[in-house]
């Protein structure tokens, strides 16, 4: 499934995101891992299920848990290049949210269309 | 074939660090490569030689520095993660002013791209935990 961009062979990685942003340390190193990568040119793409897709919603206020916001950090990735954002409408739709609630544009796709896309990957990280 | 390894969860609490030793000798004993096995998040808490099992359990941390030992394993934990968890080795403590390093044999901290890397090299990377 590699193919080759440029000087080398490019790879589809794939990071899924599941966990709620704060809570536990999940997604914060998952977002330091994505912003690393994209130093190494190779196709990125990022989902969000479940309470992953909590970590993009607009309006967060971290004060009281005396830990940093990160969400705003999902507004640079587009100057790395990153910018197939997945989310699974499902999981936005139980946790009463819609694409408009999100930081970042992205394409809300169905559960099927996201396994597609897993199908599609050379290498899935998962946090 | 040749596996990359990533472990997130650090021992005794998750099963994750085991279900990754036991696959990474069973594919060594099939004949399979091992390119690297990258520790992250509490993960990186697999590479400390201070930790002091009871006897009669297992000595998580020591098996993977045997191992690492036995076959040119390549053990390396994520710098910016083992920073914030107190996990270092001489060079980084002396950096950092601490009077004291705990980095087990057989393990080395560095960089995310390790990670990155062991995605683009390996035909597989095989994620344990989180």
């Amino acid at each position: 499934m590699a193919e080759a961009t440029g000087g080398g062979v490019a790879k589809r990685f794939l990071y899924v995101n599941r966990k709620a942003p704060y809570g536990t340390i999940y997604g914060l190193e998952s977002l330091e891992v994505v912003l690393i990568g994209a130093a190494f040119e190779q196709d990125v793409s990022l989902a969000f299920l479940g309470d992953g897709v909590y970590q993009l919603t607009k309006g967060q206020d971290t004060k009281g848990l005396e830990v940093k916001n990160f969400s705003p950090a999902f507004r640079a990735l587009e100057d790395y290049d990153v910018t197939k954002l997945y989310v699974e409408e499902r999981s936005l739709q139980v946790r009463g949210l819609t694409a408009s609630d999100l930081v970042v544009p992205v394409q809300v796709v169905s559960a099927e269309r996201m396994a597609e896309i897993m199908e599609g990957q050379d290498v899935i990280l998962s946090f | 074939m040749k596996f990359g390894i990533l472990v997130n969860e650090g021992p005794y609490t998750h099963e994750a660090s085991d279900t990754a030793y036991q696959f990474v000798k069973a594919a060594l004993a099939k004949g399979h490569e091992i390119y690297r096995v990258f520790f992250y998040h509490d993960g990186v808490n697999n590479g400390t030689r201070l930790t002091v099992p009871p006897q009669d359990d297992r000595n998580i941390v020591k098996r993977w520095s045997d191992l690492a030992a036995q076959h040119k394993l390549d053990l390396v934990v994520c710098i910016a993660a083992a920073q914030r968890r107190g996990l270092m080795d001489a060079s980084e403590a002396k950096r950092n002013g601490k009077d004291a390093d705990n980095i087990a044999p057989g393990f080395r901290i560095s960089g995310l791209g390790q990670l990155i890397e062991a995605g683009i090299e390996a035909d597989r990377l095989v994620v344990f935990g989180a």
